[in-house]
């Protein structure tokens, strides 16, 4: 109890400092706390706010399936072979610290402007943390597991699914938490950028229309969903680090 | 040949050290190059798409000699070096503070584990609220994309200063001022500057990201603007120089990293 009191205490303090800034801002087109929490309370009766909110979590839901099979199975290829991890890694860390939002044209010209686009760029965001700590965690295996599972005769099918990666799932847990945040990042840049449907769109119109309530009423929600589903992904690694 | 810029710089500030991995990465990243190029000049690619590397340099080439996006480019990267001072100078002080107050930071420290979850993003047009449209909304999302990396690098680093150097510090009636200076800064530095490369890498995808969404001016702005007006040819170029310009910062601040890493191990 005692140590979600202090992050509640915190939480709580920055609802304070949200309801001075509003106090503060001339005319207040600052909504407060208050307006934003009533305005949450509207959309969530509001049949277009969870159409939108569909389209987004089905980008989101492909985005992340994808991009979490997708890094795993890189992850793991580029990290049997020594030599290609690398080769592969400064270039991996690179592209992870390049601002993707740079490359969003290029996937919008390859996509079209559909719900593919985003999808893809969720992708881009989500898939190389996860190959990254995939990767590294098979790279410091004890050699030890290669060897017995090599004395075994064991094929490097079988090596992967019944040594490697139960041996490296608490580092993937944690890259998949990354990598699960930064899906829904891209997502939202790419519906924020270009696109008619979907709870980013939806923020950028609103602001076009100088709805404060319903920007900040969306971002809420979105920063609380985000937060709920990182603390599940936190929990679920905590259980499985020795 | 013209595609020789877009080799990324690496593997060229490695070259001391230059191991087999090295050059076989200098080759994949040479043959990735070639091939879009061979693709695009064969029209397995169309040109409406992706442009040959070699017309994206030499689109490059000449949007910085004519000067006609030199005040967005100027904009863009002052907005960085802003965002990014900002952030590590006063996630430094947050990190060194938050330090001296146990009980603040055991409630803070769960927020600053799971803030990277939250798309910052969304609270862009609040900060335009706040500041206006131009360099503080942008500089103010970068910031508060940037500084939680220094704060959490700062609050690693000073914990991991060794016991035995305070105590030697105590030894020799080291005041605070000279103990900070002498002991914890340098012990604590190589955290530290994980902190700074961070803060620099995220100051980056801040500034271009808000200039690409809502902005007036800065290489973001360029490229979106480019896009909506089907002038390809500006913004190939300009991603060029974005994605040479943040890989040299990264590989110099790499570079650094590693020989204060290489210190810690001593």
């Amino acid at each position: 109890m005692r140590h979600i009191l202090g992050p509640l205490l915190v939480i709580l303090a920055g609802f304070l400092g949200w309801e001075v800034l509003h106090f503060v801002v001339a005319n207040s087109s600052l909504p407060s706390p208050f307006e934003t929490i009533v305005q949450m309370g509207v959309l969530l009766r509001d049949p277009d706010f969870w159409k939108q909110a569909s389209q987004t979590g089905y980008a989101f839901g492909i985005a992340v399936v994808l991009s979490t099979l997708g890094g795993i199975a890189l992850g793991i290829l580029l990290g049997m072979g020594r030599l290609a991890g690398q080769v592969a890694e400064p270039i991996l860390v690179n592209l992870y610290s390049l601002p993707k939002v740079t490359l969003y044209p290029v996937v919008l010209l390859i996509f079209g402007l559909g719900i593919s686009a985003r999808i893809a760029f969720g992708i881009m965001h989500g898939l190389i943390p996860l190959t990254l700590f995939t990767m590294n965690a098979i790279l410091q295996l004890k050699p030890v597991y290669r060897r017995s599972a090599a004395v075994m005769g064991l094929t490097s099918w079988q090596t992967a699914f019944t040594v490697i990666l139960p041996a490296i799932l608490p580092q993937v847990i944690t890259g998949a938490r990354l990598g699960v945040s930064l899906c829904l990042l891209g997502v939202l840049i790419g519906e924020m950028f270009a696109a008619r449907n979907g709870l980013g769109y939806m923020v950028t119109h609103a602001m076009e229309r100088g709805d404060m309530p319903t920007v900040l009423a969306v971002a809420v929600m979105i920063a609380a969903v985000a937060l709920a589903a990182n603390g599940l992904l936190l929990a679920l690694d905590r259980s499985r680090q020795p | 040949m013209a595609s020789a810029p877009a080799t990324p710089a690496p593997a060229a500030v490695a070259v001391p050290t230059a191991s087999p991995a090295t050059l076989l990465r200098l080759v994949v990243i040479v043959a990735a190059v070639g091939a879009l190029e061979i693709a695009c000049r064969v029209g397995w690619v169309p040109m409406t798409i992706v442009l040959p590397p070699s017309v994206m340099a030499e689109s490059l080439w000449q949007l910085l000699l004519s000067g006609s996006h030199t005040r967005d480019i100027v904009v863009s990267f002052s907005n960085v070096a802003a965002a990014a001072s900002l952030a590590v100078v006063l996630g430094f002080l947050i990190g060194a503070i938050l330090h001296t107050l146990p009980p603040v930071r055991g409630a803070v420290e769960p927020l600053l584990a799971s803030y990277y979850a939250v798309p910052t993003f969304m609270f862009y047009p609040v900060f335009i609220i706040l500041f206006g449209v131009g360099s503080g909304a942008i500089i103010a999302i970068a910031v508060l994309l940037a500084i939680v990396a220094m704060i959490t690098a700062t609050l690693n680093g000073i914990d991991r200063i060794p016991l035995v150097l305070g105590k030697t510090a105590r030894m020799m009636r080291m005041g605070p001022i000279e103990r900070a200076l002498k002991i914890s800064l340098p012990a604590a530095l190589p955290y530290l500057f994980t902190g700074v490369k961070l803060s620099v890498a995220y100051a980056f995808i801040g500034v271009i990201a808000s200039e690409f969404i809502l902005s007036g001016a800065g290489i973001g702005h360029a490229i979106a603007y480019a896009y909506n007006n089907f002038d390809n040819r500006t913004m190939y170029g300009l991603m060029l120089l974005i994605v040479l310009a943040v890989t040299v910062i990264n590989a110099v601040l790499d570079t650094i990293d590693r020989r204060l890493q290489a210190r810690l191990r001593r």
